[in-house]
């Protein structure tokens, strides 16, 4: 009898009833990838979400007597404006910081949008083929056909400037990418024997791809999510540049960067900061990505 | 054939690539079984052999209801598969499988428990999580795995521990009928020897029905009551196995026969080919 | 009584990450004109022992002793070039996987006469010459056709006929089959034995047969080499070893392989005791080298 209750207990504490978050917690902790892209990508979050009492000036506002003055560690600093000043007199850093909320709002959003669209049909798509198949894989290669950046200015002009129309602009593009990658997970799966095992222990296709399938792909999807997310900062950049983004009075890293485009030489730190942001952000997205995807995915521990 | 077969197929016919190409044109269909009639009885276990090209996988699909037939009948109990009372989930509460490679059978990101659990959960043959988990540990012991593969992953377990996993899963439901696909073919001796007395001995305790289908003939004498030999996808010969195998009829049976080297030695084994 | 081709003394390998021993003191003689069978289980160390012949042991497996002599000359040793032509014009390799054996993406004539080039210095139309008769040596019909056609366009059995064609292309003295019927029909698999035999009695080539299926090393071998994690548990004549058989180990894998003669054969696993017997042989040696070493 105790030995029958021995074999439950231990039976008990191997069946996950739900994911048990102690152990993987602190795996991830311990990835430098996770830490450093991670980080990275908490502290724009705490900048963008406490912006107005970290940032040291106003964003907008602009004293012409302060105009272009370098950063701190350069001569002729003025103090209080560590990355210096633009040629209208507003300090660089605040820009920056209020530049993020930008940023990660149209990228977590749009990254979102795209992320379940694409991998719905992409699921979709690959599992039951036929004419369902035929009517996404026609549209996905159409869509692709045209040259995404000029699509979402566009469509950006067509809507108008806003953070909406910018987060629609891209996740309307960048949804055949989840959605070319997940049919064609989702194909292969398909065909494995666990899915017939599947179908012979009795499951229906809605347990089977939700069960089965999707939680494989989704590991895939993370990957391309974080990707994302890195793109997605990249186009609102490149739509702020050419002025097509929110409007101009709020402070966007592209903004910054066209505006320091045309005094690179009397402030190269407007031009160049911003860029750097930029940088570092899509490189923390996706470090965080392959990090996350080392430590959580059991088939990429084998 | 007997009135109490728990599995038949009669005249099936199954074909393949009927799809019409872009421009209408259509692709010859193959026809991988031509009419083939075979039947499993209640505590019966029937081995399917074959070479590649037999049909003989078809066909255990096409037993299962895995594959649509082209043409006859697929029966459970007597029943059209289609028509069986409860549809689809209750039959497979009675027909299961276990696959050739454990590896691809099992969801590589799932630990062994949830994917013992599925079938628990899904035909709620336990009234509460308790009697689930002592059934599960229960199985786990009879296929003599240890208890701790509950909680790991598929590739942390060796293929034979794999292939035991499979087992459980099948047995789990207590099904009246399983198939069985080449489950021994690239095994050690040893391994396969163990899988077979395994499979033979949960055979007699539950009362299941197998079909095993195998090319190895030698291994099919061991485990099976009854043989179907199959070649291009019809059956040549069919019987008990001690009868087919001291006197086979067809030509083909007995080229099948003969090209098995047994181990012993023999001066002209390879010189000599069977009429 | 002339020297044996291929001398095996004492051979030793561990694997380079976790220093376990891979072979222990494996010793074998193969003389000319003769077929052994190399047999074990998964894990027995058959294919390192092909590949430490070959010259092709992976990084991971360092030798710790003894030697590996073919007509006298020491293939542990060789410097790299000339292991590799002297490798390539003496032994050759029949593998397991035809599939995987044969580069997709190129005919079947170019991959048969590439050897022809290399080592016996033909030109291209004599080469091809030379192709079409070694097809027609291992009976395949079309021998044109198959010599302009891809590996994916021929079958599973003609694959292995034409490996078996490419390695006795070169006349090697001696031929290393590593489970080359393993994934061949049963009626295709006694054809290509057949094949096997007829080429290496005509060519008088030694061959060392790599399996895991006692059957076909009873019917095709003359010798026996046994191993078991490693080290030799039995060796000799195949009839002595197939009628009566000394060592716990081969008794009890003889009862457990199948046969259709027999319906109580292949259900008897092998028993715990003899598998025990056997670590205690293995951890036995292992200290005793630990002792020396």
């Amino acid at each position: 009898m105790a030995d029958a209750v021995h074999m439950t207990n231990t039976a008990a504490s191997a069946i996950p009833t739900k994911r048990a978050f102690g152990p993987t917690l602190r795996a991830l902790l311990r990835d430098p990838k996770v830490i450093i892209g991670g980080g990275f990508i908490l502290v724009l979050i705490v900048l963008a979400i406490f912006a107005p009492w970290i940032a040291p000036h106003d964003p907008l506002e602009q004293d012409l007597m302060l105009g272009l003055y370098p950063p701190a560690w350069m001569q002729g600093a003025e103090p209080g404006y560590w990355l210096g000043t633009d040629d209208l007199g507003r300090d660089v850093l605040s820009r920056f910081i209020f530049g993020t909320r930008i940023a990660l709002t149209v990228a977590f959003a749009s990254a979102i949008i795209a992320a379940v669209v694409g991998t719905l049909v992409g699921l979709l798509a690959g599992y039951f083929g036929g004419w369902v198949d035929a009517v996404v894989s026609r549209l996905i290669e159409t869509w692709m056909a045209f040259p995404a950046v000029l699509l979402s200015i566009l469509i950006v002009a067509i809507l108008g400037s806003g953070v909406h129309s910018v987060i629609f602009a891209i996740a309307i593009i960048d949804w055949t990418r989840f959605a070319r990658v997940v049919r064609a997970e989702t194909q292969a799966q398909r065909n494995a024997d666990y899915v017939t095992a599947g179908r012979v222990l009795g499951f229906n296709d809605f347990r089977i791809l939700a069960g089965e399938i999707l939680p494989n792909v989704l590991w895939t999807v993370l990957g391309l999510f974080t990707l994302e997310l890195g793109l997605a900062v990249v186009i609102e950049a490149i739509l702020s540049f050419v002025g097509l983004s929110v409007s101009s009075d709020t402070p966007t890293w592209g903004g910054m960067i066209a505006q320091g485009r045309t005094i690179i030489y009397q402030a190269w730190w407007v031009f160049a900061l911003p860029l750097v942001g930029l940088f570092a952000t899509v490189l923390a997205f996706n470090q965080l990505g392959e990090g996350l995807r080392r430590t959580l995915d059991p088939v990429m521990q084998r | 054939m007997a009135d109490n077969l728990l599995v038949e197929t009669r005249d099936l016919v199954v074909e393949f690539g009927q799809k019409r190409s872009f421009l209408g044109r259509q692709a010859q269909p193959l026809r991988v079984l031509k009419g083939v009639n075979v039947g499993i009885g209640r505590g019966e276990i029937v081995g399917i052999v074959g070479e590649s090209g037999s049909g003989k996988t078809t066909l255990g699909r096409a037993l299962l209801g895995l594959q649509p037939a082209t043409g006859g009948a697929m029966l459970f109990e007597g029943k059209p598969l289609s028509q069986f009372p409860g549809g689809e989930i209750a039959l497979r509460r009675h027909m299961q499988m276990i696959f050739q490679d454990p590896m691809s059978s099992l969801n590589p990101r799932q630990t062994i428990g949830t994917i013992l659990s599925k079938p628990i959960l899904l035909h709620g043959i336990a009234p509460d999580k308790a009697t689930a988990l002592m059934r599960i540990a229960e199985v786990l012991d009879r296929v003599g795995l240890p208890q701790v593969v509950l909680g790991r992953y598929p590739h942390e377990l060796s293929g034979g521990q794999r292939q035991r996993v499979g087992i459980a899963r099948a047995v789990m439901l207590r099904p009246s009928f399983v198939l069985a696909d080449e489950i021994v073919s690239g095994q050690d001796v040893s391994t396969q020897a163990r899988v077979l007395q395994l499979l033979k001995e949960l055979c007699a305790e539950i009362g299941m029905s197998m079909a095993f289908i195998s090319h190895d003939l030698s291994v099919i004498r061991a485990l099976c009551h009854r043989v179907y030999v199959l070649n291009g996808g019809v059956v040549v010969e069919e019987g008990e196995c001690e009868k087919v195998f001291a006197n086979p009829q067809h030509a083909y049976t007995r080229a099948l026969i003969d090209a098995i080297p047994l181990p012993i030695v023999s001066q002209d084994w390879l010189e000599t080919t069977a009429a | 009584m002339s020297k044996p081709l291929l001398t095996i003394s004492n051979l030793s390998a561990v694997s380079r990450r976790d220093n376990k021993p891979i072979l222990r003191d494996v010793s074998l003689t193969l003389d000319n004109g003769r077929i052994q069978g190399l047999v074990g289980e998964s894990g027995a160390g058959k294919s390192t022992i092909s590949k430490a012949i070959l010259g092709i042991l992976a990084s991971s497996v360092t030798v710790t002793g003894g030697s590996v002599l073919l007509d006298g000359h020491d293939l542990i040793n060789m410097p790299e070039r000339e292991k590799r032509r002297f490798v390539g014009s003496q032994i050759a390799l029949i593998p397991q996987d035809p599939l995987t054996a044969l580069n997709p993406g190129r005919k079947i004539g170019d991959q048969l006469t590439d050897g022809l080039k290399m080592w016996k210095g033909l030109s291209g139309k004599a080469a091809a010459a030379r192709g079409l008769e070694l097809l027609d040596q291992v009976a395949i019909r079309d021998p044109k056709r198959v010599m302009e056609s891809f590996p994916h366009q021929l079958s599973g059995g003609m694959r292995q006929r034409v490996l078996i064609a490419s390695a006795f292309a070169l006349q090697p003295r001696l031929l290393i089959a590593d489970e080359p019927t393993t994934a061949l029909d049963v009626t295709v698999q006694k054809q290509v034995l057949k094949l096997l035999k007829t080429m290496q009695a005509e060519h008088g080539t030694a061959v060392l047969f790599v399996t895991h299926d006692l059957g076909v090393v009873a019917q095709l071998c003359d010798e026996v080499t046994l191993l078991f994690q490693g080290k030799v548990m039995e060796q000799g004549v195949a009839e002595q070893i197939f009628s009566a058989p000394r060592h716990a180990y081969t008794r009890a894998l003889i009862a457990a392989s199948p046969r259709y003669d027999n319906p109580s054969a292949g259900l008897h696993p092998i028993d715990d005791a003899v598998i025990a017997a056997c670590r205690a042989e293995i951890a036995s040696f292992d200290n005793q080298g630990a002792r020396h070493g």
